[in-house]
């Protein structure tokens, strides 16, 4: 299943359990691994859990049981090193292209790690160049396309020389090309990678492995195409679905 | 919509697009100073100012046209007073108003139109705004068109559902749509910042924003800055005495 | 009510822009401690929430509408401090952006709208923003906001020699209370509405009695100011007269504001030429060391 299983996991969780305030337990009970150069897929409906989890990653959010990234346990003294280590790009890119331009948005995350300025623009402008946007370097952000704007957060994320790279729901907004050229951009990097989706499709295209999130649990692993298969979880009638089996249930799994 | 206009000016290749933000800040200042300590604007003084104006609509491949009118902006609230002044019977002095605002607003909008904002914030600071003030002023740019756009469907949303139809009979209830609505933004408003928050943190944002560009004025911003100083100057001193 | 460039005269220009720079190092400084470290993000887009809610429109019937403000929502929300420091941006990004407000003026639009018209506006929600009279202390503080920022605006424009006679004068101070209520009715409904949505929301920020001094100090600043205003149309020159210190404010005072004069003859064109500069470098100057001041003494 597993890309290339080898050694150590990247990223090791065991009976992560989250409440919100508000007491709805968002986690219940969650054990993952994640192995270095493979690519994960997160299933599951809305509200499952999957982007509270994700959270949990770099630390965002705290919850009981154990989390391990790159052998570091997640404490707030190794917050720093753990957030260098997990690149994590969420669902809107108007959320995380805050700075007034590309290119300062790209070099954000190593002026915050101190680098000198000089360093962190040639840095960033190679990471853009990367990942096709040069010539937008200093144009502000509210100007790119769809596309455009998550390659510019896929480049401040890189910048940073992640790791793994996780990514919640990468193709929200994305007509197809786009979503293609994401797909082909993404399958060139040598990162482990968690992507979060509804997108089965997409998710097929990257991802070996994939696990389902139900009610804060993760309740079955396996291939995109199997996952898919046992939960009914496509977007169109299983009809024109050549993996459904037939009479299989669309929609809400069991 | 204003700023998409400004946004096309910025991009002209004009002389003036590429300075320094600093230099033409510290220009607009003069310009301004020199303009609201005249005593009286002499119709000389005028075309001096005026000129001043030109040079910079001309620098920065602007249309004259354009900031002409878009300088109008202030036009409202001038004549309304000036209006009060005239009945008063100062004339001389309502025109004077008038074509005051008018010119500073114009010269408002030459720097406007050849300086991204931005760069005319981080100049701001580097002139004593508080820190925190430039930073909060930067993010309410950087998501002033992104909130607008999302007030514009919510607009469009309400109107399709004839919202904008009625009479006074159903004003109460419309109001209460309208509230919700700026409600309902409001809270968006809170969780994108918060998202927002988040994101910064992720990129192991620990307290400081740090500045990519320290740049170094050139000679151009040099130029611009005496001879923008010595005009105003020259203008000012040259022509309060000169009628 | 925006004052553009070109109506207030150097001293007005001056003393509003010392006053409120002031106030608003300090606001951004007390905002910035009271809060977490990357709240810039969360105050400007506040900022922004209110530029795009000036886009929603509350009918008024007869084909009018009105759209609302936002300080005492700012302040009811987020704080007073936070709250002058949003309304200083958005007057910033205004007057850049949309010349709506001048760019020198725009030390006294703060003064009147960001800072007196705030604090006036959060009085009532300090004192009864808690009991039963909370909503009654919203429209009362809308009201109170509208027209001591108005009331300070004009002000202002008649000290600068702007005359306004008697019946515009009652034309905009019926504007004022007409606008100001129904900034009271606009926020109402929001707050009501949010209420309902997210509780969290306005109970986020707690009045204290600092607040209530604050609001009564923005109040007798603006009914201080119009008294001022009334007693002599060029109060001013007036004053200067009636001290007997025209003549050496001339030369120690503020060199834009000497020259302001013409009466007195003028000397060669490079002393005049140093004089102007002189002054815009003493504006600026005292602006920058009183803030410095300000914030230091305040820190420490």
């Amino acid at each position: 299943m597993r890309d290339s299983a080898s050694g150590e996991p990247l990223i090791r969780v065991r009976d992560l359990r989250f409440r919100y305030e508000d007491g709805t337990a968002a986690l219940d009970g969650v054990s993952f691994d994640l192995y270095p150069g493979e690519t994960v897929a997160i299933l599951g409906p809305n509200g499952s859990g999957k982007t509270t989890f994700v959270l949990h990653l770099n630390g965002l959010l705290r919850g009981d049981g154990e989390v391990i990234v790159c052998g570091l346990r997640l404490e707030k003294r190794n917050l720093e090193e753990i957030r260098r280590r997990v690149g994590l790009l969420f669902q809107d890119p108007d959320e995380q292209l805050f700075m007034p331009t590309v290119v300062e948005d790209v070099a954000f995350a190593l002026l915050c790690r101190g680098v000198a300025p000089a360093e962190a623009e040639k840095k960033a402008r190679a990471v853009l160049a990367r990942v096709g946007l040069e010539g937008a370097a200093t144009r502000p952000p509210y100007h790119l396309s769809a596309g455009e704007k998550r390659r510019a957060t896929l480049a401040a994320v890189l910048a940073a020389e992640p790791d793994i790279l996780v990514l919640d729901e990468p193709t929200t907004y994305l007509d197809p090309p786009a979503q293609r050229e994401l797909l082909t951009l993404l399958a060139s990097l040598p990162q482990a990678k968690i992507i979060v989706t509804h997108d089965t499709e997409f998710a097929e295209a990257i991802a070996r492995r994939a696990v389902f999130f139900q009610r804060g649990r993760i309740i079955a692993e396996g291939s995109v195409a199997e996952l898919r298969r046992l939960y009914g979880w496509t977007a169109r009638p299983a009809r024109g679905d050549t993996t459904a089996p037939e009479g299989a249930q669309p929609g809400s799994p069991r | 919509m204003h700023h998409v206009v400004l946004d096309e000016w910025n991009r002209r290749p004009g002389w003036l697009q590429k300075r320094d933000a600093r230099a033409k800040l510290v220009v607009l200042l003069a310009y301004l100073v020199a303009l609201a300590t005249m005593p009286r604007l002499t119709p000389q003084a005028v075309i001096g100012f005026g000129a001043l104006a030109s040079a910079g609509v001309a620098s920065g491949r602007l249309p004259a046209l354009g900031v002409a009118l878009r300088a109008g902006a202030v036009l409202p609230f001038a004549l309304f007073f000036a209006a009060g002044v005239w009945l008063s019977g100062a004339t001389g002095k309502a025109a004077d108003l008038v074509v005051r605002s008018y010119l500073s607003a114009a010269a408002v909008l030459v720097v406007m139109g050849a300086t991204p904002m931005p760069g005319l914030l981080r100049a701001m600071e580097w002139l004593g705004a508080p820190r925190f003030l430039v930073q909060v002023a930067h993010f309410l740019y950087r998501y002033l068109f992104v909130l607008s756009e999302q007030a514009q469907h919510m607009r469009l949303a309400a109107l399709s559902r004839g919202l904008d139809r009625g009479g006074f009979r159903r004003s109460r209830s419309l109001w209460r749509a309208a509230g919700g609505a700026l409600a309902v933004l409001f809270a968006r408003s809170q969780a994108r910042a918060e998202a927002i928050h988040r994101a910064m943190l992720a990129r192991g944002y620990a307290g400081r924003l740090a500045e990519l560009r320290n740049e170094r004025m050139e000679a151009g911003d040099w130029v611009l800055v005496a001879a923008g100083l010595l005009l105003c100057a020259g203008v000012r001193t040259g022509l309060a005495y000169a009628g | 009510m925006h004052i553009p460039d070109g109506f207030l005269h150097p001293a007005v220009l001056t003393a509003t822009g010392v006053l409120s720079a002031s106030c608003v190092a300090v606001a951004a400084r007390s905002a910035r401690r009271g809060l977490e470290e990357s709240r810039f993000a969360l105050l400007g887009v506040m900022g922004a929430f209110v530029f795009a809610a000036q886009m929603v429109n509350f009918p008024l019937g007869l084909g009018t509408s009105s759209h609302l403000l936002g300080g005492v929502l700012l302040a009811v929300t987020l704080g007073l401090a936070p709250a002058v420091v949003v309304m200083t941006a958005i007057l910033l990004v205004q007057a850049l952006l949309f010349q709506d407000g001048g760019v020198l003026a725009l030390g006294a639009n703060v003064l009147n709208m960001g800072v007196a018209g705030i604090a006036a506006g959060y009085l009532p929600y300090a004192m009864w923003g808690r009991g039963r009279l909370r909503w009654f202390a919203v429209v009362l503080g809308c009201l109170l906001s509208v027209l001591t920022s108005g009331a300070m605006a004009i002000a202002e424009l008649i000290l600068s020699g702007v005359r306004i006679p008697v019946a515009l004068l009652w034309t905009t101070a019926a504007l004022l209370v007409a606008s100001g209520l129904l900034e009271g009715l606009l926020t109402l409904a929001v707050l009501r509405a949010l209420l309902v949505l997210r509780p969290g929301a306005v109970e986020a920020a707690y009045p204290h009695r600092g607040h209530v001094l604050l609001g009564m100090l923005a109040v007798l600043l603006a009914v201080g100011m119009v008294g001022v205003a009334s007693e002599a149309p060029d109060v001013l020159e007036s004053l200067a007269q009636r001290a007997g210190i025209s003549e050496r404010a001339r030369a120690l005072v503020a060199a834009p504001l000497a020259e302001y004069r013409l009466s007195w003859a003028p000397s060669s064109w490079w002393s005049q030429a140093a004089a102007g500069l002189a002054g815009v470098a003493l504006l600026y100057g005292v602006g920058v060391l009183l803030r410095r001041a300000v914030v230091r003494r305040r820190s420490g």
